[in-house]
């Protein structure tokens, strides 16, 4: 993985003594409260319901396992005890205390990571596929790429004050696990017409209160002028998104308000006065970057049935928490973060722990996080998948339900997050309840749950196959739902399929939509293919055809 | 009392005054608003004087692109701590206009954003009594870039190899 040279380092040592300084104003009363929360919001902390909240970027997901050795302590030294993964691959703490929280960038500063650019109005972390560099079905790695935009996107000294975030999402595989298309803007690596290696970039994705798939602005970008395309569309938005109405303000809608060709004549006219600068990137640029990514060393194994006569357990939990790696005798391993009665991405410090050392045993020293909300260790030898099981599933770790019912994103929602309607956590716990009974997830196969708490959307509710949306409703907590919609390669937005329904009746309304699935699926159909074919209307009808008894 | 301001790195009194402080008449430096400039376009031409102009942060540089000449400094305006157009204006003031003269950061500016504005091609910025002293270690706050952009001396990471 990418590890810091002198100017990493310096930079990151340099922005903590810069927010000591901050938060030592902002306690002295030097700093209004307004003057403050646009500093500390670069810096990734919010100030909120009950504590600050402090987001540590990870950058496309990647860490080592002394990084998550030092997460593990600082949770329990400075939070009470657990962090909680996010749809951004990065990690949350929701109890740090405001005078501790540059002591906390120290800390991480000395294991090469920080909070820079994890909120506010300015590029946020890049995004990648958690199985970069494994997958067999990738044209090339992107992560070179991710650290190559990181870098141009630290600082830069034109867009930190954009009019609203920017999230940027980098994929190189055939299927999508960044949620590229509902990205501000999505990169994707491609071949161009005589097989050159080169970008499809996409622009104004997003989700939130106006939920819109991003479009392509060029299907074909030669690599070299990565960074010169992404800094034309930076400076187009900057100067031309709406600044009226933070609603208003996303790249998305300045998109639509021109219409994609008008907005893609802005960009090529301002990336063809730029674009032979000094941005363009050089063959030993990146050559540079990839060097940190080449293939750990995999021993020469065969492909194996490491399940083959071992227990149900082992065997469901094979099947659906490991993936196929591109090296033979090798698996992806995720480790949920989905257990029934914890929520949604939260990890203790001592899973923390006892995580970096199965990496360091089991996986090369490296972590993963995945959108989802789940780790992966992500180079694990096939034979060796039944001790490290065993390992994980003593400590709470083995949850069999990747891609399942189960395996829900979610926001902290009401219990964490000031912005929230309604809780989110506890309607996850309430479907756990309900829908405990492995036999049947496993039957009702890939199904994907997304849950937020407000329209703001971290849960990712309208590219939910079941999407949950919670909503204010006279001061008591509804959730409306939708159907049919996905974040992959297929992309699309779920519809409504009614009246939004209390707390109490979510878990069965989501039960009677899986009935009228069950009963109408062909052969291998998955849930979102069956919505697809027949349409909201089935399952509108079944759910509002008889009250739910109380 | 004149008004003291940071000007390429050295804490100066401003030689200039806005229209609004002194009235049209005098050849002192004058910095006009970019309505007076362009309602009275003629009359400033004929007059003897250096001239300056504030855009506001909706104002296209590229309707001052044929006037850049005539003028001795440019000032971007900031309407608040999370106006960013600025930046992007003086960018390209610099580097596509190859604007030379003064360019100057007005309204809300603060210590914590000099190194960002810095790096855009402002080299004066109008700052409050409390941050002017700090301002010049604001200006060093980091010691290397990521990213070309209008500054030189800044060693500069993607260049590093």
């Amino acid at each position: 993985m990418y590890r810091y040279d002198v100017v990493d380092k310096t930079l990151v040592d340099e922005r903590v003594a810069q927010f000591r300084d901050q938060t030592r104003r902002f306690l002295a009363g030097e700093l209004s409260e307004d003057e403050f929360r646009h500093l500390r919001l670069r810096n990734g902390l919010y100030l909120q319901r009950h504590a600050p909240m402090l987001r540590i970027a990870v950058p496309y997901g990647l860490l080592s396992s002394t990084q998550l050795r030092a997460l593990g302590s600082i949770a329990r030294r400075y939070d009470r005890g657990y962090g909680h993964f996010t749809t951004r691959q990065n990690i949350q703490f929701n109890w740090p205390k405001l005078e501790q929280v540059p002591d906390i960038l120290a800390e991480l500063a000395q294991v090469e990571m920080h909070a820079i650019q994890t909120s506010g109005n300015c590029i946020r972390n890049t995004t990648s596929d958690h199985l970069a560099g494994v997958t067999p079905d990738e044209l090339e790695d992107p992560r070179p790429w991710c650290e190559l935009i990181r870098q141009w996107s630290t600082f830069h000294p034109e867009f930190t004050y954009l009019p609203r975030k920017f999230k940027i999402a980098v994929t190189g595989a055939a299927q999508d696990r960044a949620a590229s298309q509902v990205h501000d803007v999505g990169v994707h690596i491609v071949h161009g017409p005589a097989g050159e290696p080169g970008f499809e970039i996409l622009a104004g994705g997003g989700l939130g209160r106006t939920p819109i798939i991003g479009q392509v602005v060029r299907e074909f970008l030669p690599r070299e002028h990565l960074l010169s395309y992404l800094e034309a569309i930076l400076r187009v938005y900057n100067l031309e998104g709406r600044r009226d109405n933070l609603t208003k303000a996303r790249i998305k809608i300045l998109v639509k308000s021109l219409g994609l060709e008008e907005f893609r004549r802005r960009v090529e006219a301002e990336w063809t006065l730029i674009r032979d600068g000094a941005l363009r990137v050089t063959e030993s640029q990146i050559a540079h970057l990839r060097s940190f990514f080449n293939p750990p060393a995999y021993r020469s194994l065969p492909n194996g049935e490491p399940a083959a006569g071992k227990s149900t357990a082992f065997r469901a939990w094979y099947r659906y928490n490991t993936a196929a790696h591109k090296v033979p005798g090798y698996r992806a391993v995720y480790i949920s973060l989905k257990k029934p009665d914890v929520a949604p991405g939260d990890i203790t410090d001592t899973q923390m722990e006892l995580l970096a050392d199965l990496a360091d045993r089991y996986s090369f020293g490296e972590v993963r996080v995945a959108h989802t909300q789940n780790l992966l260790l992500a180079d694990v030898e096939q034979e060796r998948c039944f001790e490290l099981w065993q390992t994980l599933d003593a400590a709470g770790l083995a949850t069999p339900n990747i891609g399942t019912l189960t395996d829900m994103i979610c926001c902290p929602g009401l219990d964490f997050c000031s912005l929230a309607n309604a809780g989110s956590i506890d309607v996850a716990k309430l479907i756990n309840d309900r829908f405990d009974d492995y036999d049947y997830l496993y039957d009702l196969g890939e199904l994907e749950i997304k849950m937020s708490g407000c329209m703001n959307a971290c849960g990712h509710h309208h590219v939910g196959h079941i999407g949950i949306l919670g909503v204010d409703k006279s001061g008591e907590e509804w959730y409306q739902i939708t159907i049919g919609g996905a974040a992959g390669a297929d992309a699309s937005l779920g519809q409504v399929i009614g009246p939004s329904v209390p707390k109490a009746d979510v878990a069965e309304t989501i039960a009677r939509l899986l009935e009228v699935y069950v009963e109408e699926r062909r052969a291998d159909e998955r849930f979102i293919d069956t919505v697809r074919r027949l349409g909201v209307k089935p399952f509108k009808e079944r759910v509002y055809a008889a009250p739910i008894a109380a | 009392m004149p008004r003291r301001l940071l000007r390429d790195g050295v804490i100066v009194d401003d030689d200039w005054a806005y229209v609004a402080e002194i009235g049209g008449d005098s050849t002192a430096a004058l910095i006009l608003t970019f309505a007076q400039w362009q309602s009275e376009r003629e009359a400033w031409i004929a007059r003897d004087g250096r001239l300056g102009v504030v855009l506001q942060p909706a104002h296209r540089v590229e309707l001052l692109a044929p006037d850049l000449a005539r003028f001795a400094l440019i000032a971007a305006d900031f309407s608040g701590p999370s106006e960013g157009r600025g930046y992007s204006q003086a960018r390209a003031l610099r580097e596509r206009w190859k604007f030379t003269g003064e360019l100057r950061a007005t309204g809300y500016v603060r210590r914590d954003q000099l190194f960002f504005m810095a790096r855009c091609g402002f080299n004066s910025f109008e700052l409050p009594a409390a941050d002017i002293e700090t301002a010049h270690g604001a200006l060093s706050a980091f010691s290397w870039a990521y990213q070309p952009a209008n500054d030189a001396g800044l060693p500069l990471k993607l260049r590093h190899r």
